[in-house]
């Protein structure tokens, strides 16, 4: 398969970027997205020119790095994958493709299509984790928690952290990614000690980063290589209105 | 606590969901009294519902003043957070915008565009205010006769332009309950993924009500003034 590509290049996080276009050719259908970044970028450094920079590292879905915009979509057209996942097989035959990195105020670009989150790993470390004592082994059965808290949290803790939520939403809002930390912990007993000052102090980093008020659009979700839930948006806002109140 | 209303995300939205239900609840009340001016179109006041004797009842009471002071302060509230909200969100979006965008699966058009919507809002509001309330209310308390309801309605709707303008103001308002009704509920926390569907039909429905209730008054009044 051939494609042409139009890949956002910018040098550093001063310069100002721009398009640029790019031809592939011979490319299996079973290449993988970054397989197919690889091979353009073995081409242009055999033509002596300057890779093109992105970010990735597991590329089995579970890290949450490789974060691209890929014809209007964040990880691609592909719903519920991360980037690492898409195979070239889902795209037409000589069809254009525009790679463009995250687009929000909190994710400045570094090089060329990778970005700067490290603003979610300030709200993670403003409370999203537990405090409690846990290395020892408990009983399995001293605190019974039921299938269905058991389920949600493990939806909402398939949160992968790749930034698609802010990079999506028109508002650039992080709801969705503190909504799934947030909610995660608030369904088990052992997160739901520190559950209000959590909500607290999670919304007040992210707010102090810049990040947008959600207007409730739902774009997240869609977006989501996770399909993590607005239903969780609703329960941090349960959580965080209700440990105001308590103040 | 007062400040959490202002100075965070969630409490702003709070703000935001509390004013916007305070006004979804006044403009259910609005819409079926003005259902009374159907009834009375004809002239005669069937099963002694009569618009003119509500016009009187909220003329200048101390109750239906202190009502107007509460309704003006909601519609403020909600008007400058309204600005406040998209005004950041704007910020946190950033300069640079995607050159490919799309809408994504199962978003509303609406939610997207709460702003521009609620701009149209504004203005249909002035042209109310300056349409009816100026020769109504205002005029009673400067101390003159209001003009009659009923016949306010009857003059002002035979004017096919007045017409137009009113239905593009509530077919903005339509779209504004579309998502603003459901999205009230979310903010403040009632949501879940069995109520989403139902919570987004109430909304239209509640939408639906509100936009074919006004829209009657207006379309009868001018169908009237044509025969
Ligand atoms: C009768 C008039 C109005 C009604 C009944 C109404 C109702 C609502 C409701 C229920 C919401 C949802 C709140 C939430 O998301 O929690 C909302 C949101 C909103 N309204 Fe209104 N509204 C009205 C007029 C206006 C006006 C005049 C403006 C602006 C000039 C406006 C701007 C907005 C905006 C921007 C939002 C979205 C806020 C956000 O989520 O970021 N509205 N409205
Ligand atoms: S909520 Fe979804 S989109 Fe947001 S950071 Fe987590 S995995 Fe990525
Ligand atoms: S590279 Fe790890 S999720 Fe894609």
């Amino acid at each position: 398969m051939n494609f042409t590509l139009k890949i956002w290049r910018q040098k550093d996080a001063k310069s100002k970027g721009a398009f640029k276009e790019y031809h592939v050719k011979d490319i299996s259908p079973d290449t993988s997205f970054l397989e197919m970044l690889d091979i353009l970028n073995n081409d242009l450094v055999h033509a002596g020119e300057e890779p093109v920079a992105f970010d990735h590292d597991c590329r089995e879905g579970i890290c949450g790095m490789c974060s691209l915009h890929i014809n209007g979509h964040a990880h691609g057209p592909e719903q519920g994958v991360t980037t690492c996942q898409i195979y070239m097989r889902q795209f037409k035959d000589g069809q254009t493709i525009v790679v463009e990195p995250w687009r929000s105020a909190a994710f400045p670009v570094i090089k060329d299509l990778v970005v700067n989150r490290s603003a979610y790993d300030q709200i993670l470390q403003a409370g999203g984790y537990i405090s409690v004592r846990t290395n020892s082994v408990p009983d399995g059965n001293a605190i019974p928690i039921s299938k269905a808290d058991a389920d949600e949290s493990m939806d909402a803790a398939a949160c992968v952290g790749c930034g698609a939520c802010a990079a999506t939403c028109k508002n650039g809002s992080a709801m969705l990614f503190v909504a799934a930390r947030v909610s995660s912990l608030a369904k088990l007993p052992q997160g739901r000690v520190e559950g209000a000052r959590r909500a607290k102090a999670m919304v007040a980093k992210m707010d102090e980063l810049g990040f947008g008020n959600c207007t409730n659009t739902g774009a997240c979700q869609a977006e989501c290589p996770k399909s993590i839930s607005i239903a969780h948006i609703a329960r941090l806002n349960r959580e965080f209105l209700s440990a105001k109140f308590e103040d | 606590m007062s400040c959490f209303l202002s100075n965070s995300s969630l409490g702003r939205k709070l703000v935001m969901s509390v004013s916007g239900c305070f006004l979804v609840l006044f403009i259910l009340f609005h819409m079926s009294m003005n259902l009374v001016a159907i009834a009375n179109a004809w002239g005669n006041h069937p099963f002694g519902l009569n618009y003119d004797a509500i016009c009187e009842f909220l003329g200048t009471n101390w109750y239906a003043l202190a009502g107007t002071l509460v309704l003006a302060f909601g519609v403020v509230v909600h008007i400058v957070y309204a600005f406040i909200l998209t005004f950041q969100n704007r910020r946190a979006r950033g300069n640079v915008r995607y050159e490919v965008t799309v809408t994504e699966k199962g978003v509303d058009w609406a939610s997207k565009n709460m702003l521009v919507l609620g701009i149209v809002i504004v203005l249909g509001l002035a042209l109310h205010l300056f349409n009816f309330w100026s020769k109504m209310q205002l005029v009673e308390l400067l101390g003159h006769e209001p003009e009659n309801g009923v016949e306010l309605i009857r003059e002002t709707f035979s004017n096919w332009i007045y017409v137009v303008l009113y239905l593009v103001w509530f077919a903005a308002l339509w779209f504004h309950l579309t998502h603003g009704v459901w999205s009230m509920f979310q903010t403040v926390g009632w949501g879940n993924d069995i109520w989403y569907p139902r919570l987004k039909c109430i909304a239209n429905i509640v939408a639906t009500l509100v936009f074919l209730g006004f829209a009657a008054v207006v379309v009868t009044f001018f169908v009237l003034s044509l025969v």
